[in-house]
């Protein structure tokens, strides 16, 4: 049911005598999208999903070169937005939550921003309208990234006792106490961090679509399935809450990559911080 | 006749203490900026985490709603 170039299924005809049936709200099924290549062995896994976070890659990647080919002291347009872009991420980002170490981690900073914000912008975007993130592998993916680069750092600024000693062993905590701190604050660090990570970019584009689905479907019900007079005259200002929510859905998306981006900054300037 | 799943108003239930719970971070957020609007940049930073911290219950309650 998700509208979109390569989705599209022809929907039943429905005879205009036959009774209208009850509106069925649309839930997760919805984002089940059909196969592109079925039973091709080897390209069965290539879905949608695949193939826009290549097409955001190469966005990304495409983006960056040419605004960068030529770099000048006056910068042109396209320099100065690559430039502004990546100083953000490097004065708000990565400054203020790694430490003076920060210059090695900013192009990775700079490009799972771009990265995430591409792929969330894919949801709102015509004829794609359908955000990557919202199948829970991607994001899972991506925060198994972010989850080895912190630890891989700490340990070996650390050391690995070292490193482990100061994630669940916080200084002047009273030894009552750490006999149920220390367990939390291991699985808060090591196991529930990249969960968080993945499930909160997952379920932010997840609700956001289905709020998106909910008015237009409905509006479109309101509008042509229904029978009442009353809900045919209601339905244009479901389809204008359905644009109101997409700005806010644009905001949500921006926000979203932000926020993944800070916290991976936050979790790497944690393994890396010394000593109290 | 209104058919879904009782989960959905559970979540709805749980909702309500996240939504406080980021109300309470953005509030001391604006009242960090009245006080002090050269520590905006700073403080937007904690505020983000502290939201993404606040919100991560909400989200994890959706998904748990959908999934069970």
């Amino acid at each position: 049911m998700i509208s979109s170039v390569w989705t599209q299924v022809p929907a039943p005809p429905v005879p205009p005598g036959a009774p209208a049936e009850g509106f069925k709200a649309p839930g997760v099924e919805d984002f089940n999208i059909p196969p592109i290549f079925e039973g091709v062995p080897v390209l069965e896994w290539f879905d949608k999903p695949a193939i826009q976070m290549i097409i955001a890659a190469l966005i990304v990647y495409g983006f960056f070169a040419l605004a960068t080919k030529k770099p000048s002291i006056v910068p042109g347009r396209l320099q100065f937005l690559a430039e502004k872009f990546q100083g953000v991420v490097r004065d708000q980002i990565a400054r203020d939550n790694i430490g003076p170490e920060f210059r090695r981690y900013v192009p990775y900073l700079v490009a799972l921003f771009a990265f995430i914000l591409v792929n969330n912008v894919f949801g709102i975007f015509p004829f794609i309208q359908f955000p990557t993130f919202s199948h829970p592998g991607m994001a899972y993916a991506l925060a198994m990234v972010t989850w080895v680069i912190y630890n891989y750092v700490g340990i070996r600024k650390q050391g690995f006792g070292g490193y482990v000693k100061l994630q669940t062993w916080p200084p002047g905590v009273p030894w009552a106490v750490r006999i149920v701190l220390t367990p939390i604050e291991f699985i808060s660090n090591f196991i529930l961090r990249p969960v968080t990570l993945s499930l909160r970019l997952f379920g932010n584009m997840l609700a956001g679509h289905l709020l998106l689905l909910v008015f237009i479907f409905g509006g479109e019900y309101m509008l042509t399935v229904a029978d009442s007079l009353v809900l045919n005259i209601l339905s244009p200002f479901a389809f204008l809450f359905a644009i109101v929510m997409t700005f806010f859905e644009a905001f949500i998306q921006v926000v979203q990559a932000y926020i993944f981006t800070i916290l991976t900054a936050s979790y790497i300037g944690a393994s890396l911080a010394d000593e109290h | 006749m209104v058919q879904g799943s009782l989960n959905m108003v559970g979540y709805g239930l749980s909702a309500v203490g996240p939504g406080i719970g980021v109300g309470i971070v953005f509030a001391a957020f604006i009242n960090g900026v009245a006080r002090q609007p050269e520590a905006r940049g700073q403080l937007q930073t904690i505020a983000f985490i502290g939201f993404a911290l606040s919100e991560a219950l909400a989200i994890i309650g959706l998904v748990l709603a959908f999934a069970i």
